[in-house]
């Protein structure tokens, strides 16, 4: 058994190693435990036996890793998940970014657009949204694409309703979509101020400055050398003091890059970065 | 059974409706010098944060902790999964956190525990499945024992809800079937304590 387990080690290793060789995504720095469970289940889907065999469609059937893609990235969120993170915002953040003429906002690894939705509508209910403009980012081309698109389930909307208004929200989420088919869809002046754009943490740069970055639940999905990257990117983007967002259960606390942030929100991982160089 | 076995070990615990009287009666019960991180999943409301912790913190020899991505897992440690959150074992051995899709209805999932766990631990490991009213965690402790790990269930007639330990019953048969008091006294006896 320990051998067979071993040899499905090797296979994961390889297989990302030639995802990256031929198609630039970069999947080497991954946690590996939850990428298993991803691939475990993407086996089953193209009906392969081992590791190896979805290597070989992987490299000579075009469509595959497209498909492939899929399993290995979508996250699922949900707007205004963790409300009192986005209290935190509205109530401590919120105020700083109100001092600035124009912000701009960057949302790492934003999948299907649920947080993305959930920012422009707490800073249009701050009255911050004309002057924003919110960069939206993720490596997933067809999660961009729903993300862009703002259209969910309609029996997702009273988690986000509820969650919305445990937030502090003090319109109704109704004011921002509209409803048809058993679906919504969210207001295209939200979108106005939304550029979505395809931005890797594992091999991108840097791309603008700005003053609050919100990455929650990808970092999870990193090792830590992969975590140092992403971090690094984001401290080099963001403006002096400017904000970056984690999710609840994400700490800077195992990162070599903890002493560059203070702590802004205790217990709901906004941190500040520190006013020096 | 277990001295010949060597580097870290480890012991899972998967729960749902009906699991918190056994583990009352067990997570007490366990030495400090237990010679083995635990590591538990309990399907929970999602808005509890870190209530279990607090309701053991103070009755256990052990440390009790709410686990966080990459924290690595120390022995004589007991590590809940955080509300609407995964928890896996990787490489390590360390922690790790997911917000994948629920399984079985379930986030955090036994059986995303259980498989992710004896794939790192392999034979080191011992899974213990509790009360519960749905088939979470029954896969995962076949996993475990087919890597070579210990399975245990909680006898049905003990249990609460006894659909979970039925589902494993009815997939596998486990090394141990256990009443609560007889939970901690096993578990003591496949990981001796450490002499440091």
């Amino acid at each position: 058994m320990p051998h067979t387990r071993k040899t499905a080690d090797i296979e994961q290793q390889l297989l990302v190693e030639a995802i990256y060789r031929r198609y630039h995504y970069d999947f080497r720095g991954y946690a590996q435990a939850s990428l298993k469970r991803r691939l475990h289940t993407a086996l089953t889907h193209f009906n392969c036996k081992t590791i190896s065999q979805l290597q070989h469609l992987v490299l000579h059937e075009s469509t595959v890793f497209p498909a492939l893609l899929q399993y290995l990235t979508v996250q699922v969120s949900e707007m205004f998940r963790d409300p009192e993170y986005f209290r935190g915002l509205r109530e401590k953040v919120v105020p700083i970014l109100r001092t600035y003429p124009s912000l701009k906002i960057w949302v790492a690894g934003c999948s299907a657009g649920e947080e993305v939705y959930s920012l422009a509508i707490l800073l249009r209910e701050e009255g911050l949204l004309e002057r924003s403009l919110i960069y939206a980012t993720d490596i997933n081309a067809s999660a961009l694409q729903k993300a862009e698109a703002g259209v969910y389930d309609i029996d997702r909307v009273p988690g986000f309703t509820e969650n919305h208004a445990r937030s502090g929200g003090h319109t109704s989420l109704s004011e921002h979509y509209s409803a048809a088919y058993g679906r919504v869809v969210f207001d295209k002046s939200l979108r106005r101020h939304i550029v979505f754009s395809d931005h890797s943490l594992a091999t991108d740069s840097v791309f603008a400055e700005v003053q609050l970055i919100s990455c929650r639940n990808v970092l999870i999905y990193f090792d830590r050398q992969l975590q140092d990257r992403a971090l690094a990117l984001f401290h080099e983007s963001l403006c002096r003091r400017g904000f970056l967002g984690l999710g609840s259960k994400e700490s800077l606390r195992f990162s070599s890059h903890a002493a560059q942030f203070d702590e802004f929100v205790p217990g709901q991982r906004i941190y500040q970065k520190r006013g020096e160089a | 059974m277990t001295g010949g076995l060597r580097g870290p070990r480890a012991i899972v615990i998967g729960g749902s409706a009906g699991s918190l009287d056994a583990l009352g009666v067990m997570l007490p019960a366990l030495p400090a010098q237990l010679d083995a991180a635990v590591v538990v999943t309990l399907h929970l409301p999602r808005e509890q944060p870190s209530l279990l912790c607090d309701i053991f913190r103070h009755r256990c020899a052990l440390q009790v902790r709410e686990a966080q991505d990459k924290e690595p897992l120390t022995p004589g440690t007991i590590f809940f999964a955080p509300p609407d959150y995964h928890l896996l074992v990787d490489a390590g051995p360390s922690l790790a956190l997911s917000i994948d899709p629920p399984l079985h209805f379930s986030r955090p999932s036994i059986d995303v525990l259980f498989e992710s766990a004896a794939d790192v631990y392999g034979p080191a490991l011992t899974a213990l499945l509790l009360s519960g009213a749905n088939a979470d965690g029954a896969r995962g402790l076949a996993v475990v024992q087919r890597m070579g790990g210990i399975a245990c269930v909680q006898a049905p007639a003990s249990a609460g809800a006894p659909a979970m330990p039925e589902a494993a019953l009815a997939l596998i048969t486990p090394d141990h079937v256990l009443m609560p008091a007889q939970m901690a006294p096993l578990l003591n006896q496949l990981h001796q304590g450490r002499v440091s």
